[in-house]
């Protein structure tokens, strides 16, 4: 479960989360939807411990423990997953070499063995397989040159590998073409369930076609403005945000 | 000149000139060689240790550095002999290796004096004996003119080693010169050696720096390297970390001829102040010559690369790819001068270094410098200096790796960079273990 109470962040001078409250409960998939500056992608860096951000008020709590003030491989090792919005090349460091680097990292943290090389390619393969990851991505180094459409996959695949009690999208889906966006959902839906929350940022009603979301909140200005169920995301497609605008500044 | 200007000498100079007035007689050999060492004496007593206000040394003062002269090293004892040796993996089946301890050439420690395609022999023997075409290629004329230190090593050269590979030989594994220091006590070491591919040959030479005690050292040596036409030469040179108490000159001496591929690679350890200098001269052409290097510096640590590569004929290329991490308070100095002569067309040189920054008051000076006299050329240089990439930092770490190890991993794939220039797979992996380490040991202090 994951729950930010009132939180304000800021860069510099510059607020950008002001009071922002929601609840995502155990098992639950939450939408996010909002004009673009809104905040979306600053909450997602926030809540999972991105450094230059100032919290001058508020509390995140995962699975009842508060959070702020942990590290961002902390907050990972205890089942928060990050999908970027715009995922980060690594050059000079194999796909292969950088999963292996994070799970065993992880483990570490848990104080679980290391996993043994077969072990991690066994998981690799299956994992890769389903996301229709081509073998010969692994070896390249992470993310460098790859297509938008392959980033959001091999950042679909880390949390497939992962395995996180808290996955945070931030909209995975832009950049995919039609069947690869079936996939990604397809890799999300699997890791539904075991009380598994998710919280996705979109911009479109279509990926909510394939992740059917329980919750959809309107984010604006730094904040929650409206929530509801299913229905608001048809609702936002139709009118767009422009009777949310006026109420947030 | 309309002035002139009256240095006062430092007691390292003075004394370093007494004692090449003592040494003059017993250092090998003959005249031709004692007119060489004069010449060099000569340009010492006049020009002295070289400081900031010599362009080239400008980020490096050696004369600071090295304010007294420490005695000049003695030939090795027995113990010493067994101790260096212990330290050394054996040599392979088939193996040639060259140790020189202190400077001094150690036969006992040495493997493969004479193959059929190899020949190895205290350099203090080509001194002596004089080969006229020996002691020319040794004295490199054409190369490093003017320098002070490389001409002290002039001056003062002996032990070293010859090694030479017959035209046309292809060596299996490489040819490894070790230099061991026992920085057992406070020695001064100059040494000469070098290396002559014949032509066609194809080899590897794996140059090692290893320092024993932790003894002040101060280290003075040349190695050159003459490339006949058409030999492929890969050079590895690995400066193992020294003592802090270390002060190391090494010049690097490259002749290069028609269709050669030469590819120098560097790690560099750091420890003390180091200065490695490279002269390169194309002397034909259709050569391709390639420098990168990977150096590692933290605390006190203070490494200089100079690289001169003087494009005297046309139709050459040469690639310049030299990567930095500059931890604690250490200090990284590249300069790299191109020159291209008038009638050197379709000359190719790229340069580039890069620096990562991971202390508080690292610094890292970066000089490239291009003084190009022909029309038909592409050169080019670049030079970046930079904190580690947050974004990158974060991205790995919301994958759980912790901050050091996060660190680690993108230092490791930056050094790494250079290192994938060398084509030796198994020396790719020696170098990689050793950032791998180097870089360990940071993330625990
Ligand atoms: N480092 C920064 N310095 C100053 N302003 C910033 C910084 N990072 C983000 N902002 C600002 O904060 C606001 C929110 O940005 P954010 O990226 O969180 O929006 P978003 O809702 O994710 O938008 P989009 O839908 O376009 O992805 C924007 O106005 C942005 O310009
Ligand atoms: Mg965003």
């Amino acid at each position: 479960m994951l729950e930010i109470r009132n939180l304000h962040a800021r860069i510099g001078d510059k607020e950008i989360l002001k009071g922002l409250t929601l609840t995502v409960k155990d098992g639950e998939v939450a939408a996010i939807m909002g004009p673009n500056g809104s905040g979306k992608s600053t909450l997602s860096y926030v809540v999972s411990g991105r450094e230059g951000y100032e919290v001058t008020a508020g509390e995140v709590f995962l699975n009842g423990e508060n959070i702020l003030d942990m590290p961002a491989d902390e907050r990972a090792a205890k089942g928060l997953f990050l999908a970027f919005q715009y995922p980060v090349e690594i050059p000079g460091v194999t796909t292969m070499t950088f999963l292996k680097a994070a799970m065993n990292s992880q483990r570490k943290h848990r104080g679980e063995a290391e996993l043994s090389t077969p072990d991690f390619m066994k998981r690799v393969r299956t994992a890769s397989d389903k996301l229709g990851v081509a073998q010969d991505m692994l070896r390249r180094a992470l993310n460098v040159g790859f297509s938008g459409g392959e980033k959001k996959r091999m950042e679909v695949l880390q949390m497939t590998l992962l395995d996180p009690k808290f996955g945070i999208l931030d909209e995975t889906d832009s950049g995919l073409d039609i069947d690869a966006l079936r996939v990604v959902a397809e890799g999300v839906n699997a890791l539904r369930g075991d009380g598994r929350g998710f919280l996705v940022i979109t911009h479109y009603q279509r990926l909510l076609e394939y992740i059917k979301p329980d919750s959809v909140h309107v984010m604006a200005a730094g904040r929650i403005v409206k929530s509801g169920g299913p229905e608001l995301a048809h609702e936002l497609e139709a009118n767009g945000y422009r009777d949310y605008i006026g109420q947030a500044a | 000149m309309s002035a002139t200007v009256t240095r006062i000498k430092s007691e390292a100079e003075a004394s370093l000139e007494s004692a090449f007035a003592v040494a003059r007689e017993s250092l090998p050999g003959q005249a031709k060689v004692q007119a060489l060492r004069d010449e060099a004496a000569a340009l010492f007593a006049c020009n002295g240790l070289p400081t900031r206000r010599v362009e080239a040394w400008h980020y490096t003062d050696l004369r600071a550095a090295m304010r007294t002269m420490l005695p000049l090293a003695q030939p090795p004892g027995k113990a010493l002999i067994a101790k260096a040796g212990a330290a050394l993996a054996p040599a392979a089946e088939g193996q040639v290796r060259a140790v020189l301890i202190d400077g001094y050439f150690i036969d006992e420690l040495s493997v493969g004096l004479i193959t059929s395609d190899i020949t190895m022999r205290p350099l203090d023997v080509t001194l002596a004996e004089g080969d006229r075409v020996a002691i020319e290629i040794l004295s490199t004329p054409n190369l490093g003119r003017g320098d002070a230190a490389l001409a002290l090593n002039t001056a003062f050269m002996q032990g070293g080693v010859e090694i030479d590979v017959e035209p046309g030989y292809h060596a299996a594994l490489p040819v490894e010169l070790i230099q061991i220091n026992s920085a057992d006590k406070p020695s001064a070491i100059f040494s000469r050696s070098m290396v002559r591919a014949g032509a066609g040959s194809k080899f590897t030479l794996l140059e090692r720096h290893i320092s024993l005690g932790t003894e002040a050292v101060q280290k003075n040596d040349a190695l050159v390297l003459f490339t006949s036409g058409r030999s492929q030469v890969e050079h590895v040179f690995v400066r193992e970390r020294a003592p802090d108490s270390q002060t190391h000159v090494h010049s690097l001496l490259l002749n290069v001829w028609e269709d050669v591929k030469l590819n120098s690679f560097a790690l560099v350890e750091g420890g003390g102040l180091l200065r490695r200098q490279i002269f390169a001269r194309f002397e034909s052409e259709r050569a391709e010559l390639s420098l990168s290097g990977s150096t590692l510096l933290r605390g006190k640590d203070h490494a200089d690369t100079t690289l001169v590569v003087d494009h005297a004929n046309p139709h050459n290329s040469s690639r310049e790819y030299f990567k930095h991490i500059v931890d604690g308070s250490a200090t990284g100095v590249f300069q790299g001068k191109i020159i291209v002569a008038p009638h050197a067309q379709k000359t190719e040189g790229m340069m580039k270094s890069q620096t990562i920054l991971t202390g508080v008051d690292a610094a890292m000076y970066n000089k490239p410098e291009l003084e190009i006299f022909a029309d038909d050329v592409t050169c080019g240089h670049g030079a970046t200096v930079g904190a580690l990439d947050p974004v990158q930092l974060f991205y790995a770490m919301s994958r759980g790796l912790p901050r050091a190890d996060a660190e680690t991993l993108l230092l490791e794939a930056f050094a790494g960079d250079a290192i994938d220039r060398v084509a030796d797979e198994s020396l790719r992996d020696m170098l990689i273990a050793r950032v791998r380490s180097w870089l360990q040991r940071r993330a625990m202090s």
